[in-house]
């Protein structure tokens, strides 16, 4: 636990494995920034590992003012303590205000470990993160520019803000594709800071056998249009229309877990708060009702067009247009007239 | 060679059921409207210790937290094999987030004294945060793998796990004590014994009993029987009160909304051809599609 220190840093836990950082610690440089620039102090990431200047030359280059880079054979690969007892120390040393992580496996596995030896907060998943002063109830004292940690809760059902004002530092987790990729610039150069954290075997009580890992079948997050099809589909077969329009846009095709739970189509494609968290310039969702899971993974679309046949979905109050009709009619005549147009 | 297992489990409102009727007018769960369940991927960590259990010998204790109406988890852990069950209940405990909560579970588990491998779910629905088990770890000491999906070797002091890592999996060796947060993947979980149901099914505690007729005699009667749950409060757990509760929680909600979603700019589009074809054209105008 450290003191609240006004003038502290905000920190981003850098990811990486393999050799390659993982594109939410970037995404969180940018927001990280936002919240540092608020707060007139540095921001900076933290990139334990062996090996791995370039990636600190990387997080420069999105944004980055500061790296503090622990290399060390022992950190060649993620473990549980080894990096945690790196993360205790620095912060002990430098005192953040603020440390972020993507909300990934490892940032999950890593996160409450730390935040359990700095007896600090912890806020699992956010969706958003802001700069605002605080008052608690029952009490005149109001604390400035606290760490607004937004997130969903109770299955999605309500949003919660969540701060901690007394024991620092404010952390929190930060799910993966909710926060914009700021874009790169290569002459934007971060102060490097080499530190070293002493660390034994002792550190390392697991051994890592074997790892393998799926490179995702598709990548959703990349994609600038996507056609959602949801249980209204009807069929595996009948899914097949919204593949055919996503290809008329050139665009990529998602789904409800409805219609992945009834196999239209596979996982990796599925929106939503245990799917994949989306902000496309164009979302068409096709048969989808609109619970609150599936729009948590969709709602920051630019534009978002519904297609239902129930005039009252809930999916049509966030739709920017909505067309109130069958989908079997509506998406032949919308691959038509993109067709006309090109 | 016999393995003592420790299962964390919690009660948790089942938040895959929340209606209109579940939502207060101001936006609110109205948590009393949730039917209360078995955390559902806490039945799984069950599961796993009750399978380490008929396998290789041992003991399964399972351990919750929460209000004396939280005894109903531990029954369900009773009717499906548990060995012995406690109930930590204290009012100085409401109010604790993750923190807070595996400290005070950490003190529990330190009192049972000797345990092998302790056993959580990989998250609670209620919150979906998936700390305590870590938490609880870095608390005991212990070295900790998440997401297991399946063990594929226990041999003396030395475990073998098959973890999810999101993109892929991981296949883990560590040494004993540990523990393990598992995932709804590793295993179906068996249901309710009948026979063990028909003897626990009266098994209570002594706060569940508060406020019934003949509290005294009831409770002697199941303590005759050993079907009385053993209750634990912080002072029995040895916890100091500073990081319990209300004060041993950094995190405080500040505001709690309920989701609404609404686009600006609404319009409603003819399902016609000339409707969609006005509707391509704006989306092509403002370079949304080119
Ligand atoms: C903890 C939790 C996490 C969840 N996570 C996710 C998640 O990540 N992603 C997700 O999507 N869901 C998630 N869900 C599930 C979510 O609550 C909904 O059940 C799901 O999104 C519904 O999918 P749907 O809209 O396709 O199906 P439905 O709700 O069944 O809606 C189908 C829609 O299709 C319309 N329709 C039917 N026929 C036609 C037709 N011919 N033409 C036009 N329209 C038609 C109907 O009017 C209806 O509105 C989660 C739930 C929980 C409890
Ligand atoms: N009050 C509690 N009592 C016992 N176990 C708990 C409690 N809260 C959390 N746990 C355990 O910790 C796991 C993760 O919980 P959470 O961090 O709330 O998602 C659960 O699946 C349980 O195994």
């Amino acid at each position: 636990m450290i003191e609240v220190n006004r003038d502290g840093e905000v920190w981003v836990f850098a990811e990486q494995q393999d050799g390659k950082l993982n594109e939410v610690s970037l995404e969180l440089l940018g927001r990280g920034k936002v919240l540092a620039d608020k707060l007139s102090v540095t921001m900076a990431a933290v990139l334990p590992g062996y090996e791995v200047n370039s990636l600190a030359d990387e997080l420069g280059a999105y944004g980055a003012e500061k790296v503090y880079l622990v290399q060390d054979p022992l950190l060649h690969e993620y473990q549980t303590t080894s990096y945690a007892k790196v993360l205790c120390n620095l912060i002990t040393r430098h005192k953040p205000q603020i440390v972020l992580y993507g909300a990934t496996a490892i940032g999950r596995d890593l996160a409450p470990r730390i935040a359990s030896a700095m007896r600090a907060g912890l806020t699992a998943d956010c969706t958003d993160l802001l700069i605002e002063d605080f008052k608690p109830p029952r009490s005149d004292q109001v604390h400035k520019n606290l760490l607004q940690q937004i997130r969903p809760a109770f299955g999605g059902n309500i949003i919660a803000t969540i701060v901690n004002y007394d024991r620092w530092p404010q952390m929190a987790t930060v799910r993966e594709g909710v926060m914009p990729l700021p874009s790169r610039n290569g002459k934007l150069k971060a102060e490097i800071i080499p530190e070293s954290v002493e660390l034994s075997p002792e550190y390392l009580p697991l051994k890592i056998l074997e790892r393998h890992t799926e490179q995702r079948k598709v990548n959703l997050k990349a994609s600038r249009i996507i056609v959602a099809g949801g249980a209204g589909l009807g069929s595996r077969e009948n899914f097949r229309l919204v593949w055919d329009l996503a290809n008329a846009l050139g665009g990529a095709p998602g789904a409800s877990r409805a219609a992945v739970d009834l196999g239209f189509i596979d996982h990796d494609y599925q929106v939503g708060q245990t799917g994949t968290t989306v902000r496309p310039a164009l979302y068409i969702a096709v048969g989808i009702s609109g619970a609150v899971q599936h729009c948590a993974g969709m709602s920051q679309s630019a534009k978002i067009v519904a297609i239902n046949n129930d005039p009252e979905a809930p999916i049509f109050q966030m739709a920017h247009y909505g067309i109130a009709g069958d989908l079997n009619d509506v998406i032949p005549m919308l691959i038509k007239s993109i067709k006309e147009r090109k | 060679m016999p393995y003592d297992c420790v299962v964390l489990v919690k009660q948790v409102p089942d938040t895959q059921a929340v209606t209109g009727k579940a939502m207060n007018d101001d936006g609110t769960v109205n948590r009393g409207a949730l039917p209360a369940i078995f955390n559902p991927e806490d039945l799984n960590a069950l599961e796993l210790a009750l399978q380490i259990k008929e396998e290789h010998g041992g003991t399964v204790t399972v351990i919750t937290m929460g209000l004396p109406k939280a005894c109903e988890v531990l029954r369900q852990a009773l009717y499906r094999g548990a060995d012995r069950v406690i109930l930590i209940t204290d009012k100085r405990a409401a109010a604790s987030d993750t923190l807070a909560t595996s400290y005070i579970l950490s003190c529990a588990v330190k009192k049972l004294g000797r345990f092998d491998l302790v056993l959580c779910g990989r998250q609670a629905i209620d919150g979906d945060t998936a700390q305590v088990g870590p938490q609880l770890a870095e608390k005991l000491g212990i070295p900790q793998i998440t997401y297991v999906e399946k063990i594929l070797k226990l041999d003396d002091d030395t475990i073998i796990a098959h973890r999810s890592i999101g993109s892929g999996w991981e296949k883990v060796e560590g040494k004993l004590p540990i523990l393990l947060t598992v995932m709804d993947t590793a295993n179906t979980p068996r249901p309710p014994g009948v026979k063990r149901m028909m003897k626990y099914k009266k098994s209570h505690s002594k706060s569940e009993l508060a406020g019934t007729e003949n509290t005294e005699e009831t409770i002697n009667f199941l303590k005759s029987k050993g079907l009385l749950i053993e209750e634990w409060n912080l002072e029995d757990v040895q916890a100091e009160l500073v990081w319990c509760g209300r004060d041993g929680s950094p995190t405080k909600v500040n505001r709690i909304q309920s989701v609404v979603l609404t686009a600006t700019g609404h319009k409603r589009v003819e399902p016609t051809e000339e409707g969609i074809r006005e509707m391509v054209h704006e989306l092509i105008e403002d370079h949304t599609i080119g």
